[in-house]
């Protein structure tokens, strides 16, 4: 008998009991749809958090106070020298000290509550800071311009605005040119940032940000210390000298103990631990979905059991006239291949559309592997099932088969 | 004349839970070429063991068997499905034709599981052939439960025919049927027998028994008779049927 042939008869056979073929099918569909659609959810999270890292400058190296095991948050205040400070800018910026650094960026951090006319809004953000920021940080103006360095020398109460604070305040107004009061104080609004949009945490669009001194001046006070350092490397592969000539700059000043007293945070090294963090989360949303596969699999191993069983005599027929086991083999096989491949291809079409719509904030990517993997396993664990059944169909004795009621 | 079937002290014996139950002991038979026999016994005389050997269906415990010269008594099961399909055309008491199949997929069947490439309207072809022998060639497209009891046999008839067997093998054929549908059946059975054919029946009904030649008769898995009625094959080959008989049954 023809592979052909064989093909025909199994069509018949999943022609025959339509209903039953279907919810066979929907085993199948949903264990590959749900392995594209998972795979893609998490391919997507990894896609958007690597471009937020991205985003926030990858040659870049943060250096914030405090160790990892101590410091902040572990009560009390902090004490003084653990502080990053001016001082420790100036440092950093030493040119001979540093040849791998291309920009020192300090940052300060506070809390303010804005104000126009009667509109009230505090952002999420507020920072004092140089106009290193921008470049460093990835966050150029989309109107007006920075803070400058003689904002920065002359104290000038300007602001630049990040868009959610524009909206809230302006509402379609724009903002150039005029003046908010930041905790009573007047600035004036010189730039708008380009929108950002999320991080999957927080709005980076929430922010506003004065230059550094005007801002330890009149809002945090210039005895807080800094809230980070932010060192640019002049290029991607320069990034791990320029962690170590930071390293080895401010160790000395800020360290007890022989632990450093702050914390550096390398971008690249973050996008790394984030991709391997993302792999495993992948990894494990895969593994549900091909949990689901498998059951699907087991559902075809139980419908073609009870369709043997059901068929027992039609079994004998076919081996009363000759069929062979290799024959009853086939077909049973061949049925069971067959519903897992319709189920697999429907199961695809459903994936690939599933993926296109927003999952819980995550915009899925489609990995073309999981495509393929998903199908073969489909169709893989649609034969592997078969097989038991289809054994057991063309080992049955004609005569057996043939009494059978 | 040549012996199509040759059967030599065969034995066949079951095991059922503790007890061993001798089906068949010590049976020896000949069947010549175009014999017309009934095999007639009581239930439980072997009958249908012997039936189920002489049909490679079941191999037997010991003895030997000949068909068409081939000693098939110890043959693999696929070689003997291979004997099933190109020497042996069964007819069963129900039929068993499949269902959701039409009448001319039924016939077709065994020339599918035959082996030899035979193109796809080759086969349509030579099963509309004996579907027409048993005069049924408008109902190629019905299926087995829109066709009367007396058509599905005359299908399963066509069926059995169609890949040209060495004997024709009916298993009670007519205990399904009203004696309308029987005498018909058996006028078949009778015409098939007049062209030529070897045909082995089992049977306990004595009006089809009176049909054959030969008549062997079966008690406790022994040949407690073998007589031959001398019964001349009919004189007029009907294949061509009209329905009347049918329409007047269903």
């Amino acid at each position: 008998m023809s592979v052909l042939e064989a093909m025909r008869m199994a069509m018949h056979g999943v022609a025959a009991n339509r209903m039953r073929s279907l919810l066979t099918m929907l085993g199948i569909t949903i264990g590959v749809a749900a392995v594209i659609i998972l795979v893609a959810v998490g391919h997507g999270s990894a896609v958007a958090v690597q471009k937020n890292i991205e985003g926030l400058g990858t040659n870049v190296v943060t250096i914030q106070p405090g160790g990892f095991g101590f410091g902040r948050g572990s009560g009390g205040a902090q004490s003084s020298f653990t502080q990053l400070t001016t001082k420790d800018v100036k440092a950093l910026q030493d040119p001979s000290a540093t040849p791998d650094i291309k920009s020192v960026t300090p940052v300060v951090n506070g809390s303010v509550t804005a104000t126009f006319g009667s509109a009230s809004y505090t952002p999420n953000q507020f920072i004092g800071t140089t106009p290193s920021y921008a470049e460093a940080r990835k966050s150029p103006v989309s109107a007006g311009e920075f803070i400058t360095q003689q904002d920065e020398t002359a104290h000038s109460r300007v602001v630049v605005l990040g868009q959610t604070v524009v909206t809230n305040l302006f509402g379609s107004q724009s903002p150039l040119g005029q003046t908010i009061k930041l905790n009573g104080i007047g600035f004036e609004v010189v730039g708008v940032l380009a929108p950002k949009g999320t991080n999957g945490i927080q709005d980076q669009d929430d922010i506003a940000i004065a230059p550094l001194t005007t801002t330890q001046s009149l809002i945090t006070g210039v005895t807080g210390g800094l809230g980070q350092i932010i060192i640019e490397a002049k290029s991607s592969h320069q990034v791990d000298a320029a962690e170590a000539e930071a390293t080895s700059i401010l160790t000395p000043g800020h360290s007890s103990n022989g632990t450093a007293n702050f914390r550096v945070l390398n971008q690249a090294s973050l996008l790394q631990t984030t991709a391997s963090t993302n792999q495993v989360f992948t990894v494990l949303l895969a593994a549900v979905a091909a949990i689901s596969l498998l059951v699907g699999g087991i559902g075809v191993m139980n419908i073609m059991l009870v369709t043997v069983t059901e068929r027992t005599r039609e079994i004998g027929i076919r081996k009363a006239v000759g069929a062979r086991r290799s024959d009853i083999l086939a077909q049973f096989l061949s049925e069971s291949v067959l519903l897992s491949v319709f189920g697999g291809a429907v199961g695809v079409a459903a994936g690939l559309l599933g993926s296109r719509f927003k999952i819980v904030g995550v915009q899925p990517a489609v990995e073309p592997y999981s495509v393929a993997l998903a199908l073969a396993v489909g169709i893989a664990v649609g034969l592997f099932f078969g097989i038991y059944p289809a054994n057991r169909a063309a080992s049955l004795r004609p005569i057996d088969a043939l009494r059978y009621e | 004349m040549p012996s199509v079937i040759t059967v030599k002290n065969l034995v066949k014996t079951f095991i059922v839970g503790e007890v061993e139950v001798r089906a068949l002991r010590g049976v020896n038979l000949d069947v010549e070429k175009g014999e017309f026999l009934a095999v007639t016994g009581p239930s439980g005389s072997g009958k249908s063991t012997l039936m189920h050997i002489i049909g490679c269906l079941d191999r037997p415990t010991s003895g030997q068997y000949f068909l068409d010269g081939e000693d098939v008594s110890r043959m693999s099961k696929d070689a003997l499905a291979a004997v099933r399909n190109r020497k042996i055309g069964f007819v069963f008491q129900g039929f068993n034709l499949l269902a959701r199949t039409t009448a001319l997929d039924n016939i077709e069947l065994p020339l599918l599981y035959s082996g030899n490439a035979m193109k796809a309207a080759e086969r349509r072809k030579r099963s509309m052939e004996v579907l027409k022998a048993v005069g049924l060639e408008n109902r190629g497209d019905h299926h087995p439960n829109q066709l009367s009891g007396g058509q599905q046999q005359r299908v399963a008839i066509a069926r059995a025919l169609v890949n040209e067997p060495a004997i024709l093998l009916a298993d009670e054929p007519t205990g399904n049927l009203d004696t309308a549908s029987t005498v018909e059946i058996m006028q078949i059975l009778s015409d098939l027998h007049a062209s030529g054919r070897t045909i082995v029946v089992i049977t306990h009904e004595a009006e089809v028994a009176d049909r054959a030649q030969r008549v062997i008769h079966l008690v406790d898995g022994g040949i407690e008779s073998d007589r031959r009625t001398g019964a001349a094959p009919p004189v007029t080959p009907r294949f061509a049927h009209d329905d009347s008989a049918e329409a007047i049954s269903a």
